[in-house]
């Protein structure tokens, strides 16, 4: 891993304030340098900076309104800037029913949303279809597009949703630089039917 | 109350449709009758069209499924006199495997899209209609969802299978 290295400097200094900051990832630390894998260099930056495009369709949407808002604030975990394009965002977070006629809708999203992407399934409905066992439900949005986290509930509390969001960081900061080669992945997408 | 009294309503009705309709109640006083596919289009005309009448509102139009019936697929439509305040129901039953109808669409514009639906759900024909296909379902789906023969459930459901639960 010697080439992937990279140093970052001022890491130990400590400021004076209760504001707790994202700890460094283990790495090699001395006088003025600081060295770690670029694997883990890029999962904190991207963990804490995820932009998530809130595809809302009920209950579970305002929720996430919640959660957004000063009381629970999201914010606090890097996800300040919502992205309603899907061009810009790295988290597709599907709230709320999603009838089958939404279903080419939703997955056009995915497709149009750039690699890393991840996909956090919130509530019932999206999750299983929840209480819409009905012809013209989505029995989960996972039919039509892979899911990463699943969160339950119906609909979910906000602190529900910043457990699945700190469980996507998690995934994020663990996986690898370049999840989309993997054979595993690829094999996942083509499933889906996808590329 | 309105200005026609359903009596009224009937015997005007009557003088021109009289064995081509019978009547099925009253319900809530909302005027209900029965006619046949050949005359729907001409009485819709009629108690659109009438000078006193002047029914020119179609509220709703719509489908019922009862399949034990020999005509097991009804059309219903909701009339309302707007000048008049008052309200007709009208029913046309169809027998089974013949679900055609002449469409309301040459009376009312407002019928196009319910007698669309009326397709989606209960797959019925509406002869003459300018663009007969899928209002609100999947343009692939192949059932009429709301005839009784096809289940409510959607079959791609897992986490409600018996073996989850020990059955």
């Amino acid at each position: 891993m010697i080439e992937s290295r990279i140093c970052v400097g001022f890491c130990s200094i400590k400021f004076m304030s209760d504001i707790q900051l994202v700890e460094a990832p283990p790495g090699v630390e001395g006088a003025g340098f600081f060295a770690t894998s670029l694997d883990k260099v890029i999962g904190l930056a991207r963990s804490n900076s995820l932009w998530p495009l809130p595809f809302a369709t009920s209950c579970c949407g305002i929720e996430f309104m919640a959660t957004m808002a000063s009381h629970y604030d999201l914010s606090r975990f890097g996800a300040e800037r919502l992205s309603f394009s899907p061009r810009q965002a790295d988290l597709l977070m599907v709230m709320g029913t999603i009838s089958k006629k939404m279903g080419p809708v939703l997955r056009q999203v995915y497709l149009q949303m750039a690699e890393p992407r991840w996909v956090m399934a919130v509530g019932a409905c999206a999750s299983s279809g929840g209480i819409f066992d009905t012809y013209s439900v989505l029995q989960g949005i996972d039919e039509v597009i892979p899911v990463d986290v699943y969160v339950p509930g119906c609909p979910p509390r906000p602190e529900a949703i910043i457990d699945g969001f700190m469980g996507i960081q998690k995934l994020v900061q663990t996986e690898s630089l370049r999840r989309r080669n993997e054979p595993e992945y690829q094999k996942l997408l083509a499933s889906y039917g996808i590329q | 109350m309105g200005k026609i009294t359903n009596e009224e309503l009937l015997k005007k009705i009557s003088e021109k449709f009289d064995q081509q309709i019978t009547v099925v109640g009253e319900p809530y006083g909302l005027l209900t009758i029965e006619t046949g596919r050949e005359q729907i289009i001409d009485l819709l005309d009629f108690l659109k069209n009438d000078t006193v009448l002047q029914f020119i509102y179609l509220t709703d139009l719509t489908g019922i499924h009862y399949p034990e019936q020999e005509k097991p697929i009804g059309i219903i439509y909701h009339l309302h006199s707007l000048v008049n305040n008052v309200r007709i129901r009208i029913k046309v039953f169809l027998p089974a495997d013949d679900y055609h109808i002449p469409t309301a669409t040459t009376v009312w514009n407002g019928a196009n899209w319910m007698e669309r639906e009326t397709y989606d759900f209960f797959g019925v024909i509406f002869d003459g209609h300018p663009d007969l296909r899928r209002i609100l379902n999947v343009d692939d789906m192949t059932a009429f969802p709301m005839r009784k023969e096809y289940p409510l459930e959607d079959p791609n459901r897992v986490d409600k299978k018996d073996y989850f639960f020990g059955r």
